[in-house]
């Protein structure tokens, strides 16, 4: 469920590292607990993130959520397909329904997440 | 630090638990907010049907030679014009005009009213009627002795028929009936909180989850849907009812909140008419009115509504409509204000958002 290549935040973001790049989503877990997502608010490209830092937001059917950057850098690319349709948020959170790709501007920012095996753990006491 | 199990639960808890729902505190209740996703379990109710535990709320009985006095007495409606077997929707105030609480006034026979009130309010509605019980009659309080469940959708009637010898077709809206519901007893009212046609059924504990699973069980053939709190909130707000704690509180009169109809001035003395026969004199300052957002946004519970650039007033609801593919919401405004077609801005985590004053209820069921 929660793929191994990937970091995890405590806020329930995820970060996939390959190079200088880092793609930025939210857990399973997190759309779980939003529900319908109806609304998904990212930055544009070349703005800068800042780990821990609001990056943007989404918005379920019942609430509105920040998503903050597991890693600071510039954004470089963002989701476009989630402005049309953000039920994908709920469908494939891992995959297709990543939110920004940012060029890292310390790579080493990320050795302070959390290992799949450690998210898990989290989330199964946070219940 | 209190635990979890300090939430109150109702006798369908395990069941809701066993059905995957997630569960919320709602206000001090252990409650499923949704079973298989808010939008999916709001179109069932809208083309079929959905079953919803509501035993969160609370029952208020009145008893004796003048529960009807008692009951005008605290009550803006009129109660003395409900028939036995009638119901009627009525406001709780205090006497500077603002709500106790919104609340389901039945008639059981000329010296027994069944009150229907919010969860949360349940106890301070039973210190107020105490109180102010000058009347030969008692007041009791009897939430324990119910599970109440809504039935609601066009499909309501068909499934509960499937359950009960009572002629479900000859209960008109707003009026109720008791009688067996898979052999139990059961006070069938044809009323609701969601806009659509349906029923809300009043049923001893004990029996709460063999008549869940009769109900799931008859409503299988019409895509009954389990709902829980998240579509009842969404349902609510198409049909434009109010919610305790947000269009309504001790605060806002019903003049305010757009209820003038459940107040009838002249009806006699009652708990609040000084206050609303002032307010009414002297004009309203705020009213509440429904929007559409024309920007890109939710204008949510709490948020500033902004009207020609200046602060007017607050959004009391809003969600989007899953009925009408539209973002929508309830805001008071001043009352000169008010009415639909307006440019109004809602402030949306520090940005003015594009919104207009709108005609309600939303959402109005074809008949």
């Amino acid at each position: 469920m929660y793929p191994e290549k990937f970091k995890y935040t405590k806020e329930h973001e995820w970060v996939l590292v390959e190079g200088d790049t880092g793609t930025i989503g939210i857990t399973d877990h997190a759309q779980q607990e939003l529900g319908d997502i109806v609304y998904v608010d990212l930055p544009k490209p070349g703005t800068k993130l800042e780990k821990g830092k609001s990056l943007g937001s989404v918005e379920s059917v019942k609430a509105v959520s920040d998503i903050y950057a597991p890693v600071g850098g510039e954004v470089s690319e963002v989701n476009g397909s989630l402005a049309e349709s953000p039920e994908k948020l709920n469908e494939d959170p891992h995959g297709s329904a990543w939110l920004v790709k940012v060029k890292l501007s310390a790579p080493a920012e990320v050795n302070g997440l959390m290992s799949a095996a450690d998210y898990q753990a989290y989330i199964g006491a946070e219940k | 630090m209190p635990e979890a199990s300090a939430l109150r639960t109702t006798a369908l808890n395990s069941v809701h638990r066993a059905l995957g729902a997630k569960m919320v505190d709602f206000g001090g209740w252990d409650m499923p907010v949704q079973y298989s996703g808010i939008i999916e379990e709001h179109q069932a109710v809208r083309t079929a049907v959905g079953v919803f535990d509501v035993s969160h709320m609370g029952e208020i009985e009145v008893q004796g030679p003048e529960a009807v006095r008692l009951a005008d007495f605290v009550t803006t409606n009129h109660v003395a014009k409900l028939k036995t077997g009638q119901a009627h929707y009525s406001g709780l105030l205090y006497e500077t005009g603002g709500f106790v609480d919104d609340i389901l006034v039945h008639k059981v026979s000329d010296h027994h009213y069944f009150l229907c009130v919010n969860a949360s309010n349940q106890e301070k509605d039973y210190e107020h009627l105490r109180l102010l019980n000058k009347f030969d009659c008692k007041v009791e309080f009897t939430s324990d002795r119910y599970t109440q469940l809504a039935l609601q959708g066009p499909q309501a009637r068909a499934t509960l028929q499937k359950l009960t010898p009572v002629d479900l077709g000859a209960i008109k809206y707003y009026w109720f009936t008791d009688g067996a519901l898979c052999g139990t007893p059961a006070r069938i009212a044809h009323t609701g909180y969601t806009g659509e046609d349906g029923f809300e059924i009043y049923v001893p504990p004990t029996e709460s989850e063999r008549l869940w699973n009769e109900v799931m069980a008859a409503g299988r053939e019409f895509g009954i849907k389990p709902c829980g709190l998240g579509a009842r909130n969404t349902l609510r707000l198409e049909a434009k009812m109010a919610l305790y704690g947000h269009e309504i509180d001790a605060s806002i009169t019903p003049l305010e909140a757009d209820l003038g109809w459940i107040v009838k001035l002249d009806k006699g003395e009652f708990v609040g008419r000084e206050a609303l026969l002032k307010q009414q004199q002297s004009g309203l300052k705020r009213k509440l009115v429904g929007f559409e957002m024309r920007g890109r946004g939710i204008g949510r519970d709490g948020y500033e509504v902004f009207v020609d650039g200046a602060p007017a007033g607050w959004v009391t609801s809003g969600s989007p409509a899953p009925s009408l593919n539209k973002n929508i919401g309830l805001c008071y405004l001043p009352a000169a204000q008010a009415r639909p077609g307006l440019a109004i801005q809602v402030m949306i985590r520090n940005q003015p958002v594009e919104a207009v004053t709108v005609e309600t209820p939303f959402y109005k069921r074809a008949k």
